[in-house]
């Protein structure tokens, strides 16, 4: 069958694994059943325990689902520890449903499937090792790859059912009682480990650093928390974060962030009270700098700035040019820092952040989105998930989440090295064309025809060269050749889903 | 014409392409490494293979390591390890 | 040339004739000019290697209207006659000699060029030249350079050898540059063309890159060499009109038009005859406005 963004899907994978071709951008009213954990009842005695190995054995049986977040991002002890006793004690088929996989999880889980422990995984996404793995075929059942929007969806409504969720913090009390915020390895918001908190039947909490109880304020609370164990180290701080973010002096960059902060401007949402989430990276912290200087000479503030916080952003919380910051996960130790002694920066969880089964996401309230692409095509169809010789290299995060704001601007050089990125056809649909409105490169941009009303404003901008998107294509071509087209075997390694559930595209197993 | 010496041409920075040209027996061989080569393989062998034909030589071993390089660069870097291992005292204005 | 009296030449921005990724994106950056340079950035065994990687640049990549420069190395090197060729062969529109001293040495050029035009298809003529002041004496003879032919569209001071040859170097303040500054600005004026500023390479010293930008656009230079795409914004924004200037140009190219209409050789503004010198003026602060993104087509003023 194919989908609406003209995928063909597998019938029988789709039918074996129950699934809805992606049909629209509109999550409309439906009504749906949440589920709830399994609850082992105990006064709180005993919840800390000495020995990691015990509490595996005791908890962690075949063919299980367990669960770890990402906020320790490339500084994380806490996976390959737990990893590590799993694959040795032979438990086999497991469900591995981290909130993504960072590159320092990648050899352990590459072990754990030739181990045959991992058997299914689904998360944001994966890359170097682990990805070449995958889209070489080394699981049997395709990975399932959700937003992080998706996920919380995924985990209410009971298409993640995690039995014993591992989440690392740098704190908790002996009841389980754990922020994010204090200790040596901080990384501020745990917005995508909540989700696990709350729904996992045992949720067991690795630590290096027990407080006082009670602990406050807490992220994660007592009345969630199972086990408590104590380790010597949850993750190497210096890797946790870009540490200080430099601000970018590629020109290149640059030219684009500008012109970004150009179409932002003249957009008709560049209003006081308006709210944006930029992403990280070299542009997106540009963008934030020229943002930051149109606000101050238009006399005008944000409402909130949402998403994955970085430190520039939280300046403008403390220059009070935004009122608000809604943090899911902090990219730096600045950020992280700022949660902790702005009230005004928020925690928020997965679930509040972007899950479109919802009663009304942050998301949903967003203004302006600057998110990046691999690929875009002339559909306005954004890939991040898969590199230009197929192979696994990215994550969703929260792209399909963040792409229904109002106004949604794709950040991309026109080519990289000799690979375009503006081309026909991308290689995975991870956010479907409807869902973008501008795509800013450092020769001008391209505006989706259905927004004739930001054609009709941005035209008027001097020094701001509009393209049709096939213009754009044509240009990435010139400059590159034409590419021979990548070839796959007809097996499916991964199924990408739409924020809903539907299924957007499925990544094949290379062929070399 | 024949291949005097080894030559080689161009660095490993990025969207560069290093080439590395020494004599051989057996026709046109070229040893390509590349981020790229399952999309530009064939293209990058072609641009090389067209200038050593251009300078008339029929044999050479080419090892070529390419950091995305476009084309005009690949020919480039070519034409200087070809000039560089002929030991040719001024460009061949025929093939620039 | 009507099209070099009207081009503009706020931004001149070298680029490394050896670096591929610099060479693919030089155009991209908006300067008004580009200068590929096979000198002083290419170290003396990778000439050849330089040369053929800037002339299948100059033939393949698309750098839209910027003028193209090449800095070839000089009269008394052994690569100067092979860049010549190649370039002009590339189609070139304008190459800077430099460690200019004399006027014979442009016509040295030029006769090498002319045998590069013939001998590759080129129409004779089609190549401009510049040249980079960077000594006593080139400054002394500077308006026998700027005027030694009809090719020449430009004359630049280069101050890194320019102070080393005055046994001095350089100053925050600038000083030491004033009189050549102002020697290759009146030559360039006597002769009709274009007046370069030289670089300024501390990137990190933004406040006296402005500094020393205004100072050169108060004197009347056409422009400035830039060794960075972040340095292109800034001077154009030394350069950019006032909204007042702005206005009265409009009214005095109203005023052309308005003659045009009745046939009339006198124009007037106001009561007051306009001269000649008013109307170029005019032109080229409009010129600076559209290119500075301050009007729109039609020469209307964008409020901010």
């Amino acid at each position: 069958m194919k989908n609406n963004v003209n995928r063909e899907l597998p019938d029988n994978l789709m039918e074996k694994m129950d699934y809805k071709p992606f049909e629209s951008v509109e999550i409309g009213n439906p009504v749906v059943q949440r589920v709830a954990p399994t609850v082992r009842v105990s006064n709180g005695e005993n919840k800390i325990k000495d020995s990691l190995e015990d509490v595996v054995k005791e908890n962690v049986k075949d063919g299980m689902t367990i669960s770890f977040h990402h906020h320790f991002r490339e500084g994380d002890y806490v996976f390959n520890k737990v990893m590590r006793i799993i694959i040795d004690m032979g438990i086999k088929n497991l469900t591995l449903a981290p909130s993504s996989l960072t590159n320092v999880m990648n050899d352990m889980v590459v072990e754990a499937i030739e181990a045959g422990t991992v058997t299914n995984i689904t998360s944001s996404g994966m890359r170097g090792s682990l990805g070449d793995a995958v889209s070489h075929g080394a699981l049997k059942e395709p990975v399932i790859f959700r937003s992080h929007g998706g996920r919380a969806r995924a985990i209410e409504e009971g298409k993640i059912k995690i039995d014993v969720a591992f989440l690392g913090v740098p704190n908790a009390d002996e009841m389980g009682n754990a922020n994010g915020m204090e200790g040596k390895a901080v990384f501020g918001s745990l917005g995508y480990a909540l989700m696990d908190a709350q729904y996992a039947n045992k949720v067991v909490l690795l630590t290096d650093n027990i407080v006082a109880y009670p602990n406050t304020p807490a992220s994660i609370k007592q009345t969630q928390v199972d086990y408590i164990v104590k380790v010597d180290e949850v993750g190497n701080p210096d890797k946790i974060g870009s540490g200080a973010t430099r601000f970018t002096k590629d020109p290149k960059e640059l030219k684009i962030a500008k012109m970004v902060n150009d179409v932002i401007t003249n957009s008709p949402y560049f209003k006081d009270g308006f709210s944006f989430q930029t992403g990280s990276g070299g542009a997106a912290l540009a963008v934030t700098r020229y943002l930051r200087q149109s606000m101050i000479d238009n006399h005008i503030k944000a409402s909130f700035a949402l998403g994955g916080i970085t430190k520039p952003t939280t300046d403008l919380l403390k220059e009070g040019l935004i009122e608000k910051v809604m943090d899911v996960q902090d990219f730096d130790k600045g950020a992280a820092a700022s949660m902790h002694d702005n009230p005004n920066q928020q925690e928020i969880d997965a679930s509040w952040y972007a899950d479109p089964d919802n009663k009304g996401a942050v998301v949903d309230k967003l203004d302006v989105v600057i998110l990046s692409a691999l690929e875009v095509d002339t559909k306005f169809n954004v890939n991040v998930m898969s590199g230009s010789d197929g192979v696994i290299r990215g994550a969703i995060g929260g792209h399909q989440d963040a792409a229904t704001a109002k106004l949604t601007i794709i950040s991309t050089p026109l080519v990289r090295g000799r690979i375009a990125t503006v081309v026909n056809d991308v290689t995975t649909v991870v956010t479907p064309g409807d869902s973008i409105d501008v795509i800013v490169t450092e020769v001008g941009i391209a505006i989706n025809p259905k927004r004739q009303d930001l054609i009709d404003r941005l035209a008027k901008v001097p020094g701001l060269p509009i393209f049709t998107i096939d213009e754009l294509q044509a240009m990435a071509q010139k400059i590159v050749g034409e590419a021979k087209p990548l070839e796959f075997t007809d097996r499916t390694v991964a199924m990408v889903e739409y924020r809903d559930g539907s299924i957007i595209d499925t990544i094949k197993e290379v062929k070399d | 014409m024949e291949i005097k010496h080894t030559a080689i041409a161009g660095t490993l920075e990025s969207s560069d392409i290093q080439i590395m040209l020494s004599q051989g027996t057996n026709g046109i061989e070229i040893n390509l490494e590349s981020d790229v080569i399952k999309q530009f393989g064939d293209q990058i062998k072609q641009v090389i293979t067209d200038v050593i034909k251009d300078y008339g030589i029929d044999n050479a071993k080419v090892k070529a390591v390419d950091k995305g390089a476009l084309d005009c660069v690949i020919k480039a870097r070519t034409i200087t390890a070809v000039q560089r291992s002929i030991d040719a005292t001024e460009p061949n204005w025929e093939v620039l | 040339m009507s099209d070099n009296e009207q081009r503009l030449r706020r931004t001149m921005m070298f680029v490394p004739g050896n670096n591929p990724a610099m060479l693919k994106d030089a155009g991209i950056y908006g300067a008004d000019s580009v200068m590929f340079d096979l000198e002083d950035a290419v170290s003396l065994a990778e000439k050849d290697s330089a040369r053929n990687l800037v002339y299948q640049a100059l033939k393949t990549v698309d750098y839209g209207n910027t003028e193209l420069v090449v800095r070839i190395n000089g009269l008394d090197t052994e690569f100067y006659k092979d860049d010549v060729y190649a370039m002009v062969k590339a189609g070139i529109d304008v190459i800077r000699l430099p460690k200019t001293e004399t006027a014979d040495m442009i016509h040295e050029l030029e006769a090498v060029v002319v045998e590069a035009e013939k001998k590759f298809g080129r129409e004779v003529g089609s190549t401009n030249l510049m040249a980079a002041i960077e000594s006593a004496k080139g400054v002394l003879n500077a308006n026998e350079i700027a005027g030694a032919s009809d090719r020449m569209i430009g004359i630049a001071l280069s101050a890194e050898d320019y102070t080393t040859d005055m046994k001095t170097h350089r100053y925050p303040d600038g000083r030491e540059l004033d009189f050549a500054r102002n020697m290759i600005l009146h030559a360039a004026r006597a002769n009709d063309i274009a007046a370069f500023d030289t670089v300024f390479t501390n990137m990190n010293d933004t406040e006296g890159f402005m500094r020393e930008t205004e100072y050169i656009h108060q004197l009347g230079y056409d422009g400035k060499s830039l060794v960075n795409p972040r340095q292109i914004p800034m001077v154009n924004q030394v350069y950019a009109p006032t909204k007042k200037e702005i206005e009265n140009a409009r009214g005095v190219i109203h005023a052309i038009e308005e003659a045009k209409i009745k046939g009339s050789g006198v124009i007037s503004m106001n009561g007051q005859m306009v001269d000649r010198p008013v109307v170029l003026r005019a032109q080229r602060v409009m010129n600076l406005a559209k290119a500075s993104n301050l009007v729109d087509e039609e020469g209307n003023y964008i409020e901010e």
